[in-house]
């Protein structure tokens, strides 16, 4: 399924390189405010809740639950490879906190909102794309 | 509060041909509107003092996605302007006109020419629709907000309003059933529209087994690609008398953006930055739902329009797919007639200046086969999904 997604790689940046890389050390990594512990996704230069300019970079636990998904059937570019799931997770450390990703080791007829999934990478060098899988 | 969008009235409207792959000059369809607009409204190009579009001329982005910016048709036209506005960062395709009532209502022009040309079924060929990204080559990266998307194959607001979508079955018990209705209303009107692309008869059982493009949706839950140009006449009230066609007051006006702006990080998946502004027109005028004869909604995907349904309280949040369910509801003949013209799914992605004309023309007595019966008074045009929304709410007289 996804392993033969051609997937369109993110450009790595100095804001974003964090997230992009954080899987060759098995490791979800966003920024958090190191004021008010705020977790930010996507990346921004200021903590959204306290406006604090003091940002680390923070592993998170790769565990969450779909907030929502779909079963994308359209090849939109030359080499998609279809049926796959494209999700909502929202991460388990705070509330709102969410991402896009692919739903990958799981039939796409079985994905449900609120189904627990955990993170997993896959390397297409020189990032590591987060892709979830089921975490019963 | 003066609430300053009522200085302003729509005065003249004016569209091109519309249709699959004319493989026409955007600018020439563009031209055709502009001049079609000046014309329905008594007014001549020497009357034409502002020009405000959406998205602006654009160097990237989905082919055929904009026919035509500002300069090109200052230059067309030799226009003599003292206020223009065009770009993408607007709440909604109708932001543009929005700007424009903003623009005579404060004195900056007189008479502001608005329009919009999209030429996607052209450019985009006769291939499946492209996604963002695609053709981009091995040497392509995604950056900016397209980073967190295109990644994941997640290549099309098809994706994006599906997840909302899918969101809104799961909270509310929507069903595919209950959205079809957006979809075969807008195909029944459409059959009366004689410049809309799709007018045969669309039925239940042909929508619940037509291809899936992104679960919840199928090929009918999104709008069809078409070339054409739309184009209005926003006046200052004031210098309105004596023109042509019967003049088309803007009552109110929303534009807020209150929530996150982005497809996955809205905090309430289950409706969309229209929420915002939705409720802000209401702030601004003595007019409530019941008021409203007609509704011209955005449906760029289906699930959009029960979106705009719900955020503009002609029922309640999470109510729109039950207030689907009786389509007698919705019909021309109903309590609130939606998408006379056939929406963009069934009369063609005119990207948002669609719905405007329309309330327009049915604000007029001018919709024909069409027409809304005892010619309504008040109709309300929304358009944009996900991030962006703006709606206004017109008069007639």
């Amino acid at each position: 399924m996804a392993d033969h997604l051609t997937r369109l790689l993110p450009a790595l940046t100095p804001e974003n390189q964090h997230f992009w890389t954080g899987g060759a050390r098995g490791r979800l990594q966003l920024l958090g405010c190191v004021r008010c512990r705020h977790l930010i996704h996507p990346p921004a230069p200021v903590c959204p809740e306290c406006l604090s300019r003091n940002l680390e970079v923070a592993a998170v636990s790769g565990q969450g639950i779909v907030h929502t998904f779909t079963v994308n059937h359209q090849p939109w570019y030359p080499g998609m490879a279809t049926p796959f799931v494209v999700a909502i997770v929202e991460l388990a450390e705070q509330p709102g906190l969410r991402l896009t990703t692919n739903l990958v080791n799981c039939a796409v007829d079985q994905v449900k909102i609120g189904m627990p999934v955990r993170v997993l990478f896959e390397n297409r060098d020189p990032v590591w794309i987060p892709l979830f899988e089921p975490a019963f | 509060m003066e609430v300053l969008e009522r200085r302003a009235a729509i005065t003249g409207i004016g569209q091109s041909e519309v249709g699959r792959r004319l493989g026409r000059d955007p600018m020439a369809l563009t031209v055709d509107a502009c001049l079609d607009a000046i014309a329905d409204a008594g007014l001549t190009r020497a009357d034409i003092d502002g020009l405000s579009t959406y998205p602006g001329a654009m160097l990237s982005g989905a082919p055929g996605f904009s026919g035509a910016g500002i300069t090109d048709v200052q230059d067309a036209l030799r226009l003599n302007l003292n206020w223009y506005c065009g770009g993408i960062e607007f709440p909604g395709q109708l932001g543009a006109v929005i700007n424009a009532c903003m623009a005579v209502a404060t004195g900056l022009a007189n008479h502001v020419l608005c329009f919009r040309t999209v030429w996607e079924s052209t450019a985009q060929g006769g291939g499946r629709r492209a996604g963002i990204g695609a053709g981009g080559g091995g040497s392509f990266r995604a950056s900016g907000t397209m980073q967190w998307t295109l990644p994941y194959g997640a290549a099309s607001a098809a994706n994006w309003i599906a997840m909302m979508a899918q969101r809104h079955f799961h909270e509310y018990g929507t069903t595919r059933e209950q959205l079809a209705w957006i979809a075969l209303n807008a195909r029944r009107n459409a059959a009366r529209n004689p410049k809309a692309i799709y007018r045969e008869p669309l039925r239940l059982e042909q929508y619940l087994a037509a291809r899936i493009i992104s679960t919840p949706f199928v090929l009918y839950d999104c709008d069809v690609p078409v070339d054409g140009s739309t184009a209005f006449v926003v006046s200052r009230r004031e210098r309105a008398r004596d023109l042509r066609s019967p003049l088309i007051g803007v009552e109110a006006v929303g534009c807020a953006l209150h929530g996150r702006p982005s497809w996955d990080q809205f905090d309430d998946l289950t409706t969309m930055a229209l929420r915002d502004a939705a409720k802000m027109l209401w702030t601004r005028t003595d007019l409530r739902p019941g008021d409203v004869d007609v509704a011209e909604l955005y449906d760029g995907f289906s699930f959009i329009a029960l979106c705009w349904l719900e955020a503009l309280g002609f029922c309640r949040q999470g109510e729109g797919g039950a207030f689907l369910e009786a389509i007698a509801r919705i019909a021309l003949d109903g309590e609130i007639p939606l998408n006379t013209h056939g929406g963009q799914l069934s009369a063609g992605r005119l990207h948002g200046f669609g719905f405007l004309h329309e309330a327009v023309v049915q604000l007029r007595g001018e919709g024909g086969e069409r027409q809304v019966a005892g010619t309504p008074a008040v109709a309300i045009a929304g358009a944009g999904g996900g991030p962006l929304g703006g709606c206004l709410l017109l008069t007639r007289g």
